[in-house]
């Protein structure tokens, strides 16, 4: 069971963060030296992932073409899944990145079988619906958590808290963000234990990432809502974290290192594994390149003048006799006629 | 190879338990492997093949022996090879990194839905590099091998590769539908160039490859028997229309360079459409040249390696600068145009020597190929009915109720979808599409490209095409079609040997072979041609059928 080994990952993160967070002894290590090492591997391993992919060139333009290409003027064109020019490409690419334009073309086939095996296609659509809800309240989760980070906070959180909390519900309110993340990320999970083609191609490292942060969303919803944890103290210790002026208050409950280890784990894991899609999205060159190569000309910077084709010369070197006999122009004319002796044969 | 009988086929692509039908494998992907047979596995490259394009490693060989005869230090020439490419191309490195298997290619490959073998998954076939450059360059690949299902290179993961890389047509419908775009062509590419470097290949595509090196075209046809065949076409097209159409050969100073799959020259079905473009060009009174040096407009370079790809396309240029044409037109061909479009100017060019295109009979500039300077002949021949150059009588292929089959280097790495369908508008009474899951950028493969449409897997080209297969099926029940259109020479061959299987005769015609005949776009084209100077009442179609007139239809 590939998904044994992430739940018990993740467990163990759990235990270790709990218990480091139990006394106050090691609560500096794991509520702020360890997310702030995090934080480095992260942003240090993401530069060097994406520097890492710049180093490799783009020797061919070799765009993706979902749509009818810009050609003749009474042919439409379909700018946006075959962009022409850069302003296209933009185009398509934020459709990409903020509506998972691609994915969203999904189909479901099937056979059924009978006297004809019968091919059918179905749209699909939960694997793009759930994937924008997790991404987007995750988003929105990540700025909310700005309020811990900066002083003051940052204009627009406020508003955003609002509008997040809007259907007024429990006391602190319930955001509708988390309850679309945890109930997104749960849908993830189940759809990869029970469809049969993306169970068989799960791998651990596919496991346990969604069950990293359904852990996290999980200790954060509990400490806002069961543990009612201090605050006030926690604003202490992570602006402490940002100013560089490390101080623990000593009054927080311990879910809420687990919470953090958690959040450093995923931190760590991220430049090293596939959740750097979120930057390779970017990179990806059958998507952010110009359906232009006839057009403009795309430069390889390793292209090898040395390639040349089998020349001419040499063909007609080979075929010149049958090329005369066939009226077909030469560049030489045949030598003199006593040395005539052809020794290839006609193969066909 | 015998193939099974299509009924059982028909049975076993339903209702064998495999993991489309439903059935999950018992085993992990990465501990299992499939076993070569005869009828799995396309025949390797000769050694006199290997030896004639300087490949490394030729020897006489079988998929199925044990002893595959690697070189020594196999392992590090593969590693090593994976290490430069993904120092080369970006496309690899990043696709090897951001795959998050979320599955949406799982069900969108023909291989997998005509057989159902998981490593047909998209997915799986990169995995199958994947767990090996994650165990080589992988940060953390040491703790996290098994949570990640790393491989190290071995025997068995080398064969797997062969067995993959061959059962992927590099047709891009996964990259469609991949959120990152992720490309199993570009997979599939390098492990074929990979596999090169230790000497396994096949002779299907080797063997093209030396002969389009050699004589010019892949069909080894030498300068005399490419024009005779020409000649043969010429004499049908008289004897049918009455006309004389001139073309000539290796002509210096002729305004364009047509250049075309040679297979259009030399085999049914393909020679009809080569009868439209030379009934075309004379109706026009077009000023263009044949080459017989550069008579193939396919590229096997394309299924082998760059280098390949680069050294063949590099003819094209070099008798366009020698014959001193104007500018380069291009027959119907699904993966030279992805050549021509995508690589042939970067390889080769910069063209200028030539000029931009421009159509001689319109004076439309053709500035979408303004740097290669090579236009395709839909783009073409649109133009010219754009104009209303063209004396065209649609009745003429009344006989024909056409689908149209997007080739899959046209639709997804092009975006030539709408000229031929425009081209079609003007030439038959009526035509169906296929379903919209099947047609342009989602359009399936047939099955057989890439360098696959040879003999000995007959029975795995059936199962690829199916999917095609299938939405032709519905398509002639639902309105009665009985024509495959299409601008792909590969097609036109290989989706011929589909249809008669799939689609075998139900009529009476003693001489039909299928109930849907494929055709090129361009031979619907010369067919529906009113030509100057030609017979009156003209009743035979291009293939020398009769044709349905007004009268024999009241």
């Amino acid at each position: 069971m590939k998904v044994l080994r992430p739940i018990i990952a993740v467990i163990a993160l759990i235990v270790a963060g709990g218990v480091l967070g139990m006394s106050q002894g090691t609560q500096m290590l794991v509520g702020v030296i360890l997310p702030s090492i995090a934080f480095l591997v992260f942003i240090v391993g993401i530069i060097r992932k994406v520097v890492d992919w710049s180093k490799s060139p783009v020797p061919f333009k070799i765009p993706t073409t979902c749509g009818q290409a810009k050609s003749l003027s009474f042919i439409k064109e379909d700018r946006f899944d075959c962009p022409n020019s850069k302003s296209d490409v933009i185009v398509r690419m934020i459709l990409e990145i903020f509506l998972f334009r691609s994915l969203f073309r999904n189909t479901n086939a099937g056979v059924k079988s009978g006297d004809l095996p019968k091919l059918h296609y179905g749209p699909s659509l939960w694997l793009w619906l759930f994937g924008i809800m997790f991404h987007y309240t995750f988003l929105v989760i990540v700025l909310r958590h700005l309020r811990l980070f900066t002083e003051p906070v940052l204009p627009g959180i406020g508003l955003l808290e609002y509008f997040d909390g809007f259907v007024q519900v429990g006391a602190p309110v319930l955001y509708q963000s988390d309850l679309i993340f945890m109930g997104a990320i749960t849908a993830l999970f189940i759809r990869r234990l029970i469809m049969p083609q993306i169970r068989y191609i799960s791998l651990d490292t596919d496991y346990f990432p969604l069950l990293l942060i359904f852990s996290i969303g999980a200790t954060g919803m509990l400490m806002r809502h069961y543990f009612r944890v201090d605050v006030t103290g926690i604003k202490e210790l992570t602006m402490g974290i940002v100013t560089l002026n490390w101080t623990n208050p000593g009054t927080i409950h311990p879910i809420f290192f687990i919470h953090v280890t958690l959040v450093s784990t995923l931190m760590i894991y991220f430049p090293f594994s596939k959740l750097t899609h979120a930057a390779g999205i970017f990179f990806s060159p059958t998507r952010n390149m110009a359906n232009d190569s006839r057009a403009t000309r795309h430069i390889n910077p390793w292209n090898d003048p040395n390639i040349k084709p089998h020349s001419y010369a040499d063909y007609e070197d080979e075929f010149r006799q049958f090329m005369v006999d066939a009226d077909i122009p030469v560049e030489k004319e045949l030598p003199p006629a006593p040395a005539a002796e052809k020794k290839e044969e006609v193969t066909e | 190879m015998a193939i099974p009988k299509v009924e059982e086929l028909r049975h076993a692509v339903a209702n064998e338990p495999n993991l489309f039908t439903g059935a999950i494998p018992k085993k992990d992907w990465q501990d299992s492997f499939t076993e070569f047979k005869e009828g799995n596995f396309a025949y390797p490259a000769k050694p006199e093949m290997v030896e004639y394009h300087k490949f490394p490693n030729p020897r006489i060989w079988s998929p199925t022996d044990d002893d595959w005869k690697l070189p020594d230090g196999w392992e590090d020439i593969i590693l090593q090879g994976l290490k430069e490419r993904l120092g080369k191309f970006r496309s690899l490195k990043v696709f090897m990194d951001i795959c998050v298997r979320c599955g949406a290619c799982a069900d969108k490959c023909h291989f997998f839905l005509g057989t159902g073998d998981p490593k047909n998954m998209p997915v799986l076939r990169a995995e199958l590099l994947r767990s090996v450059y994650r165990n080589e360059f992988s940060v953390g690949r040491k703790i996290l091998s098994k949570m990640q299902g790393n491989r190290p290179m071995t025997v068995k993961v080398l064969k797997e590769w062969f067995m993959y890389a061959y059962q992927c047509t590099e047709c891009r419908r996964c990259s469609v539908f991949c959120p990152y775009g992720i490309d199993t062509a570009e997979v599939t590419m390098m492990l074929r160039e990979l596999l090169h470097l230790v000497g396994v290949g096949i002779n299907w595509i080797l063997e093209p490859a030396a002969n389009s090196n050699r004589t010019g075209n892949h069909m080894g046809l030498q300068p005399h028997t490419f024009k005779e065949n020409i000649g043969y076409l010429v004499d049908d097209i008289k004897d049918i229309t009455g006309v004389d159409v001139h073309p000539t050969f290796n002509r210096k100073g002729a305004e364009i360079l047509f250049i075309t799959p040679s297979a259009d020259v030399f085999a049914e079905p393909g020679i009809y459409t080569a009868m439209g473009y030379l009934l075309l060009f004379e109706h026009i009174g077009l000023d263009y040249t044949f080459s017989t040096y550069a008579s193939e407009g396919g590229n096997f370079g394309l299924f082998t390696s760059n280098e390949m790809m680069k050294k063949l396309n590099a003819k094209m240029y070099a008798e366009a600068k020698r014959l001193g044409v104007k500018w380069i037109l291009g027959g119907e061909c699904g993966h030279m145009w992805r050549v021509l479009h995508q690589y042939m100017d970067t390889m080769n060019g910069p063209a200028d020597f030539l000029e931009v295109p421009k159509s001689p009979i319109t004076g439309t500039v053709f500035d979408n190929a303004k740097s290669t300077k090579m236009v395709h002949i839909s783009e073409f021949t649109a133009d010219l009915i754009k104009h209303n150059k063209l004396k065209l009588d649609p009745q003429r292929n009344a006989h024909r109720v056409p689908t149209f089959h997007d080739s899959c280097n046209p639709a997804r790495a092009m975006g030539l979808m709408d000229e031929p369908r425009y081209i079609l508008d003007h030439v038959v009474p009526k035509w169906y599409e296929m379903n919209e899951n099947c047609i342009r950028e989602k359009t399936y493969c047939c099955g057989s490209g890439t360098g696959l449409n040879t003999g000995e897997i007959m029975e795995l080209r059936m199962r690829a095409g199916l999917p095609r297969a299938n939405a032709v099926q519905d398509v002639n029940q639902r309105f009665g079609v009985n024509c495959l259109a299409n601008v792909c020479a590969i097609d036109r061959a290989t989706l011929t040997a589909l249809m008669e299987y799939w689609l075998p005769p139900t009529g009476d015609d003693p001489m039909a072979t299928t109930d849907v005949p494929v055709a090129g776009i361009s031979e619907l084209v010369g067919n529906a041609l009113i030509m100057d100077g030609e017979i009156e009442n003209r009743d035979q179609g291009l293939r020398f059928e009769e044709l349905v007139t007004a009268e024999t239809e009241g």
